[in-house]
Formats: C-alpha cells, structure tokens, sequence
C-alpha cells in the first residue's frame, strides 16, 4: 500500500478593511462601547440626582425659582413630627416587609425546588404579583381592605363568625401600616421565591446525598447544607429587597395617600406629597436627600454582605 | 464491617426497568468492583445499597440486617461520590468530622480520628484549606478522608477516580488498594474503566443491561469469559472476535470482503461442535509473530516502547496484535501471525456463550 501523496495546500490572504481594523483597535473600541451608558448615567442619573441633591438646599417652590438656603430645609424636618412618623414608618415598613418576604420567599423556593406536580406551572403562577402593574394590584388591595365590601371582613364576620364587626383596615393608623405591608410582602414575595429558587438549584444534589449519607436529618441539612451555599445570593437578594422596600412610592400612593393624618407616610410618599401636590419642592426634595444616608447603610451591608466568603475565593494552591 | 447481600435485586422506573433481579454475595473485607458500559445500572445498583434510590424488587442485606427500607443515615455507609461531593464551605478537617459532630462524638475523638484519617491520606498539612482551594486529587482524598472517619461498615466508591487525569488514576489506584489492604473494610467499587477493575478488585462483578454477565476474580474473568459481552469488555486492547463457522480444520471465518475465507487453528473444539457457526476470540497479546503463520498486511503500527501494538488486516478482518518484540515492518507489508491455540477462545454465534 503506498501512502497517498501529500495534498496541495491553497492559502488565502486574510484582507480586511480599514473599519474592521479599526474596530480591532482596543482604546476606540473601549471608548465607543462606554459612550452610549455612560451618556445615558450622566444625563439620566447623574443629572437628577445632583439637581434633586441642590434643590433640598433651597427654596424653590413650582413656579419660583429658590435660593440658597442651606440647611434650614433639613432644620425644619428635624422638628417636624409628620416627617419622623414617616422614617419610623420607612424603617418599620422596610424591616417587618423584608422578614416577611424572605421568611414566605425561602418557604416557597424550597417547596417549588422540590418535584411537585406542574411544578413549572407553579412558578409561573408565583410570578403573577410581580407581573402585575403595582397600581393595579393596589387597586385590588384597595377593594380588599375596603371598609364595608372587604372579602377579609366578609368571611371573618359572615362566614367564620369569629367577629361582630368588620375591620377599619385602611381607617386607623396600625392597621392601615399593617396592611401596607402585607401588600408590599404580597408583591415581594415572587422575587425573593424566584431568585432563591435559582440559588437552590445551583447546589448539587450530590451534597444532600453526602450529607444524607453523612447522617443528616432535613433539617441538618438545611442548616448545613442548603443554608450557607444560600447565602451569597442570600445575601444579593436581601440587599435588592430592602433598597425596594425601603424606596417603594406606588404602593402606599395608591392604597393610602399616606393616610389616615398622614400616619402611614414613608419617606417616598411624603417627599413627593410635599414637593409636588404641595409644591415646596425644595423641601420634597430635602425628604428625598435624607434617605441617601440610609441607602447607603443598606449599600455598604451588601457591599460586605456580597464580599465573597473564603470558601468562595480562587483555586489558588500556595 | 460486614458483608453485604444483594439478593434478586430489580430497579424500575415506571415501566422501565433497568435492573432485571441481580444476585451479588459480598463477603466481610472483600474489594468487590461492579463494571460495566455506561448505563448498565451499576451505578443505580450501588446507590441502592446506599439508600439513595429504592428497591423495586429483591433484597438488601448488610451484614444480617435487610436494609430496603432503612434511610441511608442508618445505613453505616460511607461513599465516595464521584463529584466528590464536599461540602465548598467547609474547610477539609470539618468536612472530615461532619458526620462525627452530627453523631455528637466527643470532641477530642472526632479531632483524634480526623488527625489519623489525614495522616494516613497524606493531608495533615490541608486541615484548614476550603475544597475550592485543593487540586482534583487532593479532593479526591479528602473525600476518601471523609469515609474513613467515620470507620463505616461498607465504602462505597461511585466512578471515584474519572475525575483525575490519567496519571493521578494511577497512582490513587494504588492508594485506594492500599488503603483497602490496611483498613479490610467491605467495599463496593463502580467504575466503568475495566483496568481499575482488574488492577484493584477481589472480586469483579461484569454487568451490562441491568444484569450480571460473570462474576469472579479478575485474572478468571479474563481466561475464561463466560460469554462475548464479558469477552470483549475485560482485556485491553479488546479481544479480536472472528465469526465464522467450527469446521474439522480449525475456525473458518467469513471472510467480509468476499474473498477467500482463512481458516485458524483451534486448541481442541468442543466434542460435536463441527460445523456450528460460532465466534472465534483471541487476545492481541495471544498472537504471536511467526514466519509460517498466516499471512497478514500490517496496516498500522503504535509502538509503546515495552510493546508493539499492530493492527493487521488478513482473510478482510482487521486484527488487533500486541507483540513483545519491535516491528521493522512497514504498513503495507506483509507478516506472519499465529494465536496461541492454548488460549483461544469459542463462543455461540446465536447465544454468545462460551463454548
């Protein structure tokens, strides 16, 4: 058998133009894909934050320019009793919303991470909260917490029997706060489920086997198994919920305006309450700035919280 | 310690089963592999006596207990997952103790068998390492460390070693055989690398389909192949296999080509065997060079240096050859082979029996 004869190779030239070349070159390409966000920041983030930033230093009302006048916007909401029902009720609304939404959030992502029948129908359906227009959900709250026509009212005084008279849920400042919440836990919920969901179904099964095996009971395994691989996106999750929570407007506009007596205000509501229904935006804006410092706290939280674990860290082998 | 039992054992999903009533006695201290192509159930197999999956049908006895419905926890297993398994943020002394803190050893006794575990692995200096920070072998032993501590009554091995790369394998080998011969606990061993199985198991058990082809020690498993399958799974390279019909001269193959077909010499054909079509086996390493033998085009040539591995066609078939001696041979050219008639092997064409 003789070895076939070596076949004949043809080349050809790569030729390309001066725009691929162009496009080759890195300091341009870098410059050219940073163009459009960073112009869209600097107009659209940079901009509002630093007009809203110099706004709460003076006094401009709608329809009048301001002057600047310092600090005395912030002197006033330091004495101002509407304004620090309404940071109680921020970080209220936030903590008591947030424990609910991980506690409901982690339950439901572990029974949805399980082989349940129509399991994907499932998921979807758990995503409808979410889906929903917040105003449209709100209104629905609104029927729901209605003093006369409210289906809670209607089975737990027709149907239950367990009360004489139906609830004033939206009409007293603890149960309107209350309500508040449950609302804003409702529409969580979807978020916190799906994003734990997928955390759950990044940890091998393997582990579960090994710790079966190992002795583990569900709940050692959940403790020590399901519960630390969780807590980094764990940690992400609850950083996005509580910056949510913390700045959420739509909800308590829609169902309460901030009342009864501006009791159920938070923070969102009463800036834009007092900037631009009552027109002092200087002042609305003021509210808006005293969040930042609360913002940040959350944002340093995570900024430790997300700092990844030793057990996280490189496959370095020194 | 304690033997194992597997008694009629089936495995079904729905409708398909996967695993047709497989018998396996596994005595106190044996190194018992489990082998076989990819989805024969032997991995299913394994993880049913570890409590992972269910028994469908038959029995599982670990020592005298029958263990179908005991959950994995109470088992007294330990298994070494093919993935490895350890828990990533847990640095390798508290995946090694895991099971000993959820048993509320005392702690100087979990400390004292992780140390010694360690010792005995090579990985004292890697107590404080998390997984993440641990080569593929160090892993390895770690999760063989992890079984060790908790001094179980059957390890459990699934496919531990095809994670590593060809060298490593080598020398786990070694190590896990070692460390068998050291401890003597029962162990249960799947892989699908029939080396691993011939290199480290007492006893090898051939599976394929969701049945045992033939169970044995390994050199008995490669001289007497209970049939084709077992035949062609356990030797490498594999066994050459020529179908053909027995006739009073020897093997006559069918020649695939249509040319004229080549008879080979057998050692003695079973008595009223002529004339049955049959398929004659023979290793590469039985056939030997010889100048008056058959005729055969040499068509490729793979020296390892110890050995000389040539495929040669002849009679249309190509055959496999392992020779001791170096080939000065060109593809292309012709040389003389002959099988050592001793060793050569005949199986039922229709049933793949061995003869």
């Amino acid at each position: 058998m003789a070895v076939a004869a070596v076949e004949t190779r043809t080349t050809y030239k790569l030729d390309q133009s001066w725009l691929v070349r162009l496009f080759d070159n890195k300091p341009f390409l870098i410059a050219i894909c940073l163009f459009p966000a960073a112009a869209l920041l600097l107009v659209f983030l940079s901009y509002p934050l630093g007009l809203g930033v110099w706004l709460s230093f003076t006094d401009t009302r709608i329809g009048r320019p301001g002057y600047f006048i310092g600090l005395e916007n912030f002197e006033s909401l330091w004495y101002d009793r509407v304004f620090h029902t309404a940071v109680w009720n921020t970080l209220l609304y936030t903590s008591v919303a947030t424990i609910g939404k991980f506690g409901l959030g982690l339950w439901l992502a572990l029974l949805l991470n399980n082989n349940l029948p129509f399991k994907s129908l499932l998921r979807a359906i758990i995503l409808v909260p979410w889906i929903v227009p917040t105003v449209l959900s709100a209104i629905a709250f609104w029927w729901i917490y209605d003093p006369q026509f409210s289906i809670i009212s209607y089975v737990l005084v027709d149907v239950l029997g367990w009360r004489e008279t139906y609830i004033d849920f939206l009409g007293q400042p603890w149960p309107a706060r209350f309500s508040l919440i449950a609302a804003n836990i409702w529409r969580g919920i979807p978020f916190v489920a799906i994003s734990l969901l997928a955390g759950l179904q990044t940890i091998s099964p393997s582990l579960y086997e090994a710790a079966m095996l190992d002795g583990a009971n569900a709940w050692q395994r959940f403790k020590h198994v399901t519960f630390p691989m969780l807590m980094p996106i764990l940690a992400v999750v609850l950083t996005f919920s509580v910056l949510f929570t913390f700045t959420d407007f739509q909800l308590v506009y829609a169902i309460t305006r901030g009342g009864p007596v501006n009791s159920t205000h938070l923070m969102a509501t009463l800036a834009f309450q007092r900037g631009i229904p009552g027109g002092q935006l200087g002042e609305g804006a003021a509210i808006a700035v005293a969040m930042i410092p609360f913002l940040v706290l959350a944002t340093l939280f995570s900024y430790f919280g997300l700092a990844r674990r030793k057990w996280q860290q490189g496959e370095d082998n020194d | 310690m304690a033997s194992v039992q597997i008694a009629d054992v089936r495995k079904a999903y729905g409708s398909t089963q996967v695993i047709h009533g497989v018998d396996i006695d596994i005595d106190d201290g044996e190194f018992v592999i489990l082998v076989g192509p990819s989805g024969c159930g032997k991995s299913t197999l394994l993880r049913m006596i570890a409590g992972l999956e269910n028994i469908s049908g038959g029995e599982i006895r670990i020592g005298p207990k029958v263990v179908n419905d005991v959950p994995p926890k109470e088992r007294d297993i330990a298994m070494v997952f093919q993935n490895y398994a350890l828990y990533p943020h847990m640095t390798v002394a508290d995946n090694m103790a895991f099971s000993m803190k959820l048993r509320k050893a005392p702690k100087a006794e979990i400390e004292e068998r992780v140390t010694r575990a360690a010792q005995i692995l090579g990985l004292a200096n890697l107590l404080e390492r998390y997984p993440r920070q641990l080569s593929g072998g160090q892993r390895q032993r770690v999760a063989m460390g992890r079984a060790i501590v908790r001094d179980p009554q059957v390890f459990l091995f699934d496919e531990p070693l095809s994670n590593l790369d060809a060298k490593l394998r080598v020398q786990m080998r070694t190590e896990i055989k070692e460390l068998h011969q050291r401890l003597k606990t029962t162990t249960v061993y799947v892989t699908h690398d029939q080396i691993e199985a011939m290199t480290m198991a007492d006893k090898i058990v051939v599976m394929h389909d969701g049945i045992v082809e033939q169970m044995g020690a390994p050199l008995d498993l490669y001289d007497n192949p209970n049939n084709l399958f077992v035949a062609g799974f356990i030797g490498s390279p594999a066994m050459n296999m020529l179908k053909g019909k027995i006739t009073a001269a020897g093997f006559e193959a069918v020649n695939p080509k249509g040319g004229a077909s080549l008879v080979w010499p057998i050692g003695k054909a079973p008595a009223g065997s002529e004339g049955r079509e049959a398929v004659y086996g023979v290793r590469p390493e039985h056939v030997r060079l010889d100048p008056n033998g058959i005729k055969a085009e040499v068509v490729v040539i793979e020296p390892t240096g110890s050995e000389t591995q040539v495929v040669v066609r002849c009679g249309g078939q190509e055959l496999t050859c392992v020779f001791r001696e170096r080939i000065t041979a060109q593809p292309g050219e012709s040389i003389g082979i002959s099988p050592d008639t001793s060793v050569t092997h005949l199986f039922d064409a229709a049933s793949g029996k061995r003869l």
